[in-house]
C-alpha cells in the first residue's frame, strides 16, 4: 500500500518475511518495509484474529508487532532492518515453542 | 454531629471486597436487611488485585476443614451466585525442583492422610511431565490437589455483587465509615454526612480492618501485605493448572484470555494511608526468574502490567474470623494474609451462622479475634 | 547499577536542549531514547535526511533539526538510542532495556521529554490495515522516503494534515481528497485569540500558504466532515463520510490517514504518581508543573510537548529551562545565574504559548471523536467496542478503572494509550459527568512490555548491598 520514492541501490539488504526474501534499504525501519509488502498486514489480533498493520509508526499503538529473529511481539516501528533478518507475521495469540 | 436520621438495617457490612459481599449475600438470604458500606468501590483493593487461586493445597491445618467445604461450593458456584466466576478445576501443583525438596512434600502428604484428608497427592517426575509438558524437565515431582483451580477475580466480584443486589443488599460505594457510636442496641456508623444504624456490624475491611476495629475501641494487631502480580501478553493456551514451587515465591497460571498471571507473594511497598502500593521490580525479578526457570519457554514473553494489592496479614498468617469478645454486635472477617479468595463462599455461611445463630458448627476456633487483641479486655 | 546526575528520557527537541544546557553546566547526563537517532518525531532521521535532496522537500522547520542534533551530539551527554525506559522508582532508579538487555540506572534528577502522541480517533473500521495516522504517514516520508502507492485520503483537522499534504505533493505523492473535519464556526471562535497569536504571524502565514498550495494543486477538499467509516475485508477498501446530518458518500480507498491533534504522552508521569490536570482547551491531561517544568514529584521534570502541546520551539525552550533547573538544584549554577540564563528562554516560550489558544480553538476536535458509534472498536488491543463500554457504563456508576477491570479495555500492550480518553468520554457521557470527573486509567508498570527473561536477569542475590 506504500512505495518508496527512491531505489536503495547498492545499499540494499535482504530481509526474510515469512521465508520470502525481500529487499530493503540498509538502516530503514522494519514497519516501513512491512507496509510495502503486498500482504499489507503484520499480525492478526489476539481476540478476533483480524489483520492489523502499523498504525502510529512511533511506538505507541503496538499494532506493528511481529516476530523478529525468533523474538515475539517486537515493535517493528522501533526496529531497524538488518541483512538476513528473519521476520514472521504473528497470528493471534503467540504460540510458545521450546 | 449526629445526623437527623440514620438509615436502619439489621446488619451493616464495612468493606465491599469479596469477604464483605459473601457475608452480605448469606445474611440477606437469611432474611436480614443488609447494607454494605464501601469506602471506594466494590472490589477496589485485594479482591481485584488477587490471582484468584482456588486452592486447598498446602493450607494451614486450621484452615483445611473450611477450605474443603469452600472447595465443594466452588464446584457449583454458579448455583450460588448465578455465574461460574470463570472457575476451572485444573488442579494446583506444588513442584519440587530438586530431590532435596521432595521429603517435605512427602511428609505433608503423609500428615494429611493421617488426618483423614485425601485431597493432596504426590506425583513423580513422569506423571508431572505428562500433566504439564511445558514444565522444565529438571523438576522431580510435585504435591498436587486435582480438584483445585483458579477463577476470574473480576467475574467473581461481578457475580457476588449481582447476587447481593438480587438478594436485596443495599450497596453504598464511596462511603467510608469514619465514626462509630453506640445508640441503645444499635451501632451508629457515620460516613461523612451520611449515617447508618444496625445492631450487627461485620468488619470486612481487609487491610484497614484494624482501623475499623479501633473505631469500636478494639486493638487488633494486624500487618499489611502488598503482594505483587504480573500479567503478560495473551498467549495460545499451553498450561491449565496453577503451579507453585518449593522454596520460591511463585504462583504461575494461564488465564482464560491466554495471559500468564504470575504472583506468589513477592512483596512491594504498601502505603495504607494513601491506599496506594507500588511495585519493586528488583524484587519482582525473582518471580520472573522462577517463572523462566520452571517454564523456559516463557523467557521471551512480554509483561503487559504489574500491580500490587493491599491486604491484611496476621502474625500467624491465618485469618481473624469470629464475634468480637469485647464488643457486642461486632463480627470480624479479615486478615486472610494472601489466601482468602478460595474461602469466600464458605465465609458467607460462617458469618451468617455467627450473626444469625450466634454460633457455628464450622471449625473456626483457631481464627478467634482474641488471639491478636491487646488491652484490658483481651481474653 | 550505573549512576548519573541527570537522566533524560527522549532525544527530541526538549531532550536534546536539556542535555546541551545540563552538559554546559557540568552535569553528568544520560539520554535514553527509543528511536535509533536523535530528533524525536518532528526531526525523525534528520541527521541522514537533511543532507540529502529529500531534506529540502520537508521544509525549513525540519532542516532546523540538523544543527540541534549536531549540538546534542557534541555536547557530551551519554546517549543511548534504541533504549526503552519502562519504570522509574522514587529516588530515582530507572529501568531501561536496550538490545534485549534490561538494566537499572540511578539518577539524582529525571527529565521526561517523551513528547506527544496523536489523539486517538476511533471510528468504525479504524483498525483495518490501510488506516494510519497522518503522523505515521509523515514519519514514513521522513524516514523511508515512502508514500502511499495510490492517491491517499486524508481526514482530520489541524496543521499537520496541511503540512503533510504539502510535503507529500512536493515529493511526488498524490492526494485523493482531504476530508476536513474542522466543524463549522471554529474560525470565528478562534478569532478572539488572534491578537495574542500575532506574535507568531509567520506561523499563521504558513498555514495560509499550505492551504493555498493545496488549492493550487487541485486537492479536493470536503469541509465540515463529521463522521467517517473505513470499510473492507481484511484491509481498507472504501471510505464513507458525511457532514453533520448529511448523506453518506462512499469512495474506494486503499490508504486513509487521520489526525485530530496531539495529546501529551502522560503514561510516565501518571505511573510516577505526578499530579496531572485536565486541560479543557486541549481535551487532554497534562502534568502539573512549575515554571521550570518540575512536577509534583521533586526532582522529576517534564519538558516538551509532554508538558502540554506547544510545538517544537516551545519544547526546546522548556528543555532548556528544565536542564537549567536541574543544574541549579544540583549546585552547578546559582539560582540567580539560572534565572538570568532562563530569561530569554522564558520570553520565547511565552510567545509560543500565546499562539496556542488560537490553534486550540481553531482545531478543537469535533464531538464525534469522543463519541464513536457502538460498533467501533475503542480498545484496539483487547478489541472492546463502544457499545460494550456503554453497556457497562449503565451498571452502577463505574469509574474508568472499574470498566477496565470488567471489560479489559486498556489492559493490552498499549496500556490504554489508544483508548483511555475515549473510555473517559463514553463513561462521562453515559453518566452525565464531565470526562475529567472519571479520570484516566491507573497506569501499571512496566511502561513498555519488557520480557520475563529481561526482568529475570535483574535478579540480585538476597544479601546484596
Amino acid at each position: 500500500m506504500f512505495r518508496k520514492l527512491h531505489d536503495p541501490g547498492p545499499s540494499a539488504v535482504t530481509v526474510l518475511i515469512d521465508g520470502k526474501a525481500v529487499s530493503a534499504e540498509a538502516g530503514e525501519n522494519l514497519a516501513a518495509l512491512l507496509l510495502r509488502q503486498p500482504e499489507g498486514w503484520n499480525r492478526t489480533s489476539t481476540v478476533s484474529q483480524s489483520p492489523r498493520a502499523p498504525y502510529c509508526m512511533m511506538g505507541v499503538c503496538f499494532e506493528c508487532l511481529a516476530e523478529v529473529d525468533g523474538v515475539g511481539s517486537v515493535q517493528t516501528c522501533l526496529t531497524t532492518v538488518r541483512d538476513g533478518m528473519r521476520v514472521s507475521r504473528q497470528l493471534g495469540r503467540r504460540m510458545l515453542s521450546a | 454531629m449526629t445526623p437527623v436520621s440514620a438509615q436502619g438495617f439489621d446488619v451493616a457490612v464495612i468493606g465491599g471486597g469479596l469477604h464483605g459481599l459473601t457475608a452480605a449475600l448469606s445474611l440477606a438470604r437469611a432474611g436480614r436487611s443488609v447494607v454494605i458500606l464501601e469506602r471506594n468501590w466494590i472490589g477496589r483493593h485485594a479482591s481485584s488485585a488477587t490471582a484468584a487461586g482456588v486452592r486447598t493445597l498446602g493450607r494451614d491445618l486450621a484452615e483445611v476443614p473450611i477450605s474443603l467445604e469452600a472447595m465443594e461450593m466452588w464446584h457449583h458456584i454458579a448455583s450460588i451466585v448465578g455465574d461460574d466466576c470463570g472457575f476451572h478445576a485444573h488442579g494446583q501443583f506444588k513442584v519440587a525442583e530438586f530431590d532435596s525438596h521432595m521429603p517435605a512434600l512427602q511428609e505433608r502428604e503423609v500428615t494429611m492422610r493421617k488426618l483423614g484428608y485425601g485431597h493432596e497427592e504426590m506425583i513423580d517426575a513422569a506423571e508431572l511431565r505428562r500433566l504439564i509438558p511445558s514444565l522444565s524437565p529438571h523438576c522431580v515431582g510435585a504435591l498436587i490437589a486435582r480438584n483445585d483451580g483458579a477463577a476470574d477475580p473480576h467475574r467473581t466480584i461481578a457475580a457476588f455483587r449481582g447476587a447481593c443486589e438480587r438478594a436485596g443488599v443495599t450497596i453504598v460505594e464511596g462511603c467510608g465509615v469514619g465514626a462509630v457510636e453506640r445508640q441503645g442496641d444499635d451501632w451508629l456508623l457515620g460516613c461523612g454526612v451520611r449515617s447508618f444504624r444496625a445492631p450487627a456490624v461485620v468488619n470486612a475491611a481487609g487491610a484497614w480492618a484494624g482501623r475499623v476495629a479501633a473505631l469500636f475501641g478494639e486493638s487488633i494487631e494486624l500487618g499489611v501485605r502488598a503482594s505483587m502480580m504480573m500479567a503478560t501478553e495473551r498467549l495460545a493456551p499451553f498450561l491449565a493448572p496453577v503451579v507453585s514451587v518449593v522454596g520460591r515465591a511463585l504462583s504461575f497460571k494461564q488465564s482464560d484470555q491466554g495471559t500468564l498471571v504470575i504472583g506468589g507473594g513477592l512483596q512491594g511497598a504498601a502505603d495504607i494511608d494513601r491506599q496506594r502500593s507500588t511495585v519493586n521490580f528488583v524484587e519482582l525479578a525473582k518471580g520472573a526468574r522462577a517463572s523462566s526457570d520452571l517454564f523456559p519457554i516463557v523467557q521471551g514473553v512480554r509483561i503487559a502490567r504489574c500491580w500490587t494489592g493491599i491486604e491484611a496479614q496476621t502474625r500467624d498468617h491465618i485469618p481473624v474470623i469470629g464475634a468480637s469478645p469485647q464488643t457486642p454486635g461486632l463480627f470480624h472477617s479479615f486478615g486472610y494474609s494472601g489466601h482468602g479468595f478460595q474461602l469466600v463462599p464458605v465465609l458467607g455461611e460462617i458469618m451468617r451462622d455467627l450473626v444469625v445463630d450466634q454460633k457455628t458448627t464450622r471449625s473456626i476456633a483457631a481464627f478467634a479475634p482474641a488471639r491478636l487483641m491487646q488491652g484490658r479486655h483481651a481474653a | 547499577m550505573s549512576a548519573v546526575d541527570l537522566l533524560i528520557v527522549g532525544a527530541g527537541p526538549a531532550g536534546m536542549a536539556a542535555a546541551v544546557v545540563a552538559r554546559r553546566h557540568g552535569l553528568d547526563v544520560l539520554v535514553v531514547d527509543d528511536q535509533p537517532a536523535p530528533g524525536g518525531q518532528i526531526w525523525r532521521s534528520v541527521e541522514t535526511v537533511a543532507a540529502s535532496p529529500r531534506g529540502a522537500r520537508l521544509g525549513d522547520s525540519y532542516l532546523a533539526g540538523a544543527s540541534r542534533a549536531a549540538a546534542f551530539r557534541s555536547g557530551g551527554a551519554a546517549y543511548e538510542p534504541g533504549a526503552q525506559l519502562w519504570q522509574i522508582e522514587p529516588g530515582f532508579r530507572a529501568f531501561v532495556t536496550s538490545g534485549d538487555k534490561a538494566r537499572t540506572v540511578s539518577a539524582r534528577a529525571v527529565i521526561l521529554a517523551t513528547g506527544a502522541q496523536e489523539r486517538p480517533v476511533p471510528f468504525p473500521g479504524w483498525t483495518l490495515p490501510g488506516v494510519l495516522t497522518v503522523g505515521a504517514g509523515q514519519i514514513l516520508l521522513k524516514t523511508a522516503d515512502q508514500v502511499p502507492e495510490k492517491p491517499v485520503w486524508i481526514a482530520g483537522s489541524g496543521p499537520l494534515p496541511l503540512l503533510y499534504m504539502t510535503q507529500l505533493l512536493a515529493a511526488g505523492g498524490k492526494v485523493a481528497g482531504f476530508l476536513d473535519t474542522t466543524p463549522p464556526g471554529r474560525l470565528g471562535a478562534a478569532l478572539r485569540h488572534l491578537p495574542a497569536a500575532l506574535g507568531k504571524a509567520g506561523d499563521l502565514w504558513k498555514g495560509v500558504a499550505w492551504t493555498l498550495a493545496l488549492k493550487r494543486a487541485g486537492v479536493k477538499t470536503v469541509k465540515h466532515v463529521a463522521e467517517i467509516e473505513a470499510r473492507g475485508e481484511g484491509r481498507l477498501q472504501s471510505l464513507r463520510y458525511r457532514r453533520q446530518g448529511g448523506a453518506w458518500q462512499e469512495t474506494p480507498a486503499e490508504v486513509l490517514l487521520v489526525h485530530e491533534g496531539l495529546v501529551p504522552s502522560i503514561h510516565a508521569p501518571l505511573a510516577l504518581d505526578c499530579k496531572v490536570e485536565w486541560r479543557h482547551d486541549q481535551r487532554c491531561y497534562a502534568p502539573v508543573l512549575d515554571g521550570w517544568g518540575e512536577s509534583s514529584q521533586p526532582g522529576l521534570f517534564v519538558a516538551g510537548d509532554g508538558a502540554g502541546i506547544a510545538g517544537a520551539i516551545a519544547a526546546e525552550h522548556r528543555g532548556t529551562l528544565a536542564g537549567l533547573a536541574v543544574a541549579a538544584r544540583l549546585g552547578k549554577v546559582s539560582a540567580a545565574m539560572a534565572e538570568a540564563e532562563a530569561a530569554p528562554a522564558r520570553k520565547v516560550l511565552e510567545r509560543e504559548l500565546a499562539f496556542r489558544p488560537f490553534l486550540d480553538a481553531l482545531y478543537e476536535p469535533r464531538p464525534q471523536v469522543f463519541a464513536p458509534p457502538d460498533e467501533t472498536v475503542v480498545c484496539r488491543c483487547e478489541e472492546v467496542t463502544a457499545g460494550t463500554l456503554r453497556a457497562r457504563a449503565a451498571v452502577g456508576r463505574p469509574g474508568t478503572n472499574q470498566v477496565k477491570a470488567f471489560t479489559r479495555a486498556g489492559m493490552g500492550p498499549c496500556q490504554g494509550r489508544q483508548c483511555g480518553y475515549t473510555v473517559m468520554h463514553i463513561l462521562g457521557s453515559a453518566q452525565n459527568r464531565p470526562p475529567e470527573a472519571l479520570g484516566f486509567y491507573r497506569i501499571r508498570p512496566p511502561l513498555k512490555p519488557v520480557t520475563l527473561g529481561e526482568l529475570a536477569a535483574l535478579e540480585q542475590p538476597d544479601n546484596a548491598a
